[in-house]
């Protein structure tokens, strides 16, 4: 209070205490308000109106046209092979990169002495840069140069050119994402799994919860729900948003089969300079990402108990 | 202790548990009675409660044996153990409510692993059937803590002394034959400590369980057990009632601990006639110490009176008045006694006695202090208690 009476006007010092404070409150928020209207409010609004218009880089004239970049949008058989590729994306690594680095935590928790070890073998991909760690993958799985094929052949899978194989390629990075961000989830639940007592494990051996199935349903499992939540919401926001492998890699190809949401949206926008129409993907994208989380929010949060 | 089989609570045998390099339990032996309210009473870091741990099979002893009903149950997993615990921390399931938390004891072990599962468990016709059984006793134990209106909360919107409630649940809906209780009351405020206190006692009187229970606060042991075990530095010191612990202490280690206000301890010497020097005071204790070997004289602060009538008669000290505190039923007098290097004392006073001698000046210096026998005690050079009874016996020789 003595700061807000030292900052706030003559005025706001001499009305009711109530109104005082309320003053004092705003002052204080304001510069955190004025942050977010700038850097993000105002930007939004201004994606908003774009996507309205058939704006392109450098143009002159700006036309408005309403609705229309939505419409051809959705008759684009390219924007829509973007989205089924996406989702299919999401699907796969969504399960494989929260489940996968639950269990690799839970794995890695159990060691004592070897833990950082595991911890940094885990977590060193999140700290490499992808766009570098892309052209080590791009080597290793070189039909003829990398190791990769003939290691798959030799297991009587034949050999496969997996980033060229329009049936394999998405796959191929959906598996890259998983191995990149799966360090980085198990850090999470690590700290997810370190934070519960040790007793509520010492309760369930009394209580006759001794199995690791029971241990794990009775207490890991509902102890970890604010972990599995975020995790879930944070990787599907990243895997909504593959760009780099797909950039490296296959650029969209073979056929198409990887065209995913960004990388079409990176397209339109910086390749062929149709601001106008990339902004409005852009509003779709954010649309799918609020759902998205806010759908996940309240599936989990419903079954989510925070100590 | 020769009761038959029947009457065997829990049998500890030379029990020996290290962590590292620390020794934690130095070779224990104890014999719980069926049905006593033992409280392991100690100092932080005395291993009481990896004792305790020990008994619930939580904790695996180096050497030793437990037996829990006659039966050896070293080979056993806690939950075969047929005990209940209840955690300081309470330990309660935080996502389920209390009638879950209530219902997991006897949901693990009469449901299969497949009626536990989720989503499958709903299968099982016989789910439903044991289920509804299951809630019946739950209920029937909530009615009996007092908590059948909070079964559909969850912990976190429960009080402390709630929580402490449904945490004796969860222990009493499966009937164990033997309680642990790792200091329970620590987390309550004082004034439900001495409530939960009696509703302890009262539960033990109405189950006729095993109690084993785990503190520091003597105040607790003194008011519940059936027997206190005094624990120090992984050994027991004493086993007892209550009313030995306080009056017949085994050594000073013991007295030392028990008793609030502490005892006063004053060292001495033996005079070579069975009796002690205080000064110019002569306590004729009748031990058989050779003069000069060193004792130590433990007086508990009721055995010090002011010589308010003829019934306070006995060796008299001389002291200082220090400071007063008025406790209200009670006054401590901090004194100092009038002896070489003028020791330090406490003597505790009834509010009435206080008042009576204030009315007859006796609260001036210097106050003269009239010993009580029944409260002080004779400690040999290794601390060990001399008892007065063989030390007559002795003496008649």
């Amino acid at each position: 209070m003595a700061f807000a009476a030292v900052f706030l006007p003559r005025a706001a010092r001499s009305a009711s205490p109530d109104r005082r404070l309320a003053l004092a409150g705003a002052a204080f928020a304001a510069p955190a308000a004025l942050l977010l209207l700038t850097i993000l409010l105002a930007p939004l609004v201004v994606l908003l109106l774009l996507s309205l218009t058939d704006y392109r880089l450098g143009a002159v004239a700006v036309r408005w046209v309403g609705l229309a970049n939505y419409a051809e949008m959705f008759s684009d058989p390219v924007f829509r092979r973007a989205i089924r590729n996406t989702f299919l994306y999401v699907a796969f690594v969504l399960p494989a990169g929260v489940f996968g680095a639950l269990a690799v935590a839970a794995l890695v928790h159990a060691r004592t002495r070897t833990r950082s070890v595991y911890e940094v073998i885990y977590f060193l991909p999140v700290t490499s840069t992808l766009v570098a760690m892309a052209t080590v993958w791009q080597f290793l799985l070189h039909p003829t140069l990398g190791p990769v094929t003939p290691l798959l052949a030799s297991l009587g899978f034949g050999r496969l050119d997996l980033l060229n194989d329009p049936d394999l390629a998405l796959v191929t990075l959906a598996v890259i994402g998983v191995w990149q961000m799966l360090g980085f989830n198990m850090v999470l639940f690590l700290a997810g799994l370190s934070a519960i007592p040790r007793d509520l494990y010492e309760a369930a051996a009394l209580d006759g919860a001794a199995g690791a199935i029971d241990r794990f349903l009775r207490v890991t499992w509902p102890m970890l729900g604010p972990t599995t939540m975020f995790v879930t919401i944070t990787t599907t926001i990243s895997a909504f948003k593959v760009f780099d492998t797909v950039v490296v890699l296959t650029r969209g190809g073979p056929l198409g089969a990887t065209d995913t949401l960004l990388y079409v949206l990176y397209l339109e926008g910086f390749h062929y300079f149709r601001t106008g129409y990339a902004a409005a993907m852009t509003v779709i994208v954010l649309a799918f990402l609020c759902a998205l989380s806010l759908l996940q929010a309240r599936l989990i949060e419903r079954r989510v108990h925070y100590a | 202790m020769s009761d038959g089989e029947s009457a065997e609570g829990v049998r500890l045998v030379g029990i020996v548990k290290s962590f590292g390099a620390t020794r934690v339990l130095a070779g224990l032996d104890l014999a719980v009675r069926a049905g006593e309210f033992l409280t392991l009473l100690g100092p932080s870091g005395c291993g009481k409660s990896t004792l305790l741990r020990i008994i619930a099979g939580l904790e695996r002893q180096d050497q030793g044996t437990v037996a829990i009903a006659g039966r050896p149950v070293d080979h056993l997993p806690p939950a075969e153990r047929d005990v209940a615990m209840v955690f300081q921390s309470y330990a309660l399931y935080p996502h389920m409510t209390v009638a879950g938390n209530l219902a997991t004891p006897l949901e693990m072990r009469r449901l299969s692993l497949f009626e536990r599962l989720p989503v499958i468990r709903h299968l099982s016709p016989r789910r439903r059937r044991v289920m509804r059984g299951i809630m019946a006793e739950v209920r029937a134990v909530a009615e009996a803590l007092r908590i059948e209106a909070l079964l559909d909360r969850k912990p976190a919107q429960l009080s402390g002394g709630q929580r402490q409630r449904v945490a004796l649940g969860r222990a009493m809906v499966r009937h164990p034959s033997v309680f642990l209780m790792d200091e329970p009351l620590s987390n309550l405020d004082a004034a439900l400590r001495v409530e939960v206190r009696h509703e302890l006692s009262d539960l033990h009187a109405r189950l006729g369980t095993t109690f084993i229970y785990v503190t520091h606060d003597q105040v607790e042991a003194m008011t519940m057990s059936s027997r206190i075990a005094l624990m120090d530095q992984g050994r027991i010191l004493q086993l007892g009632t209550p009313d030995e612990l306080y009056h017949r202490p085994a050594s000073l280690a013991v007295a030392r601990f028990i008793g609030s206000p502490s005892l006063t301890v004053l060292d001495t010497v033996a005079d070579g006639g069975g009796g002690v020097r205080l000064g110019a005071l002569r306590l004729p204790f009748g031990h058989r110490f050779a003069a000069g070997t060193r004792l130590a004289v433990g007086i508990r602060p009721e055995a010090f009176a002011l010589p308010l009538g003829p019934e306070a008669d006995g060796p008299a000290l001389a002291a200082r008045l220090v400071r007063a505190e008025n406790l209200g039923a009670e006054w401590h007098l901090h004194v100092r006694l009038d002896l070489p290097e003028e020791p330090a004392a406490i003597v505790r006073l009834t509010a009435a006695e206080h008042e009576a001698a204030r009315g007859l000046g006796l609260l001036d210096d210097p106050l003269t202090l009239v010993l009580q026998a029944r409260g002080v005690h004779l400690f040999g050079p290794d601390g060990v208690r001399v008892e007065p009874d063989r030390v007559r016996t002795v003496v008649t020789e």
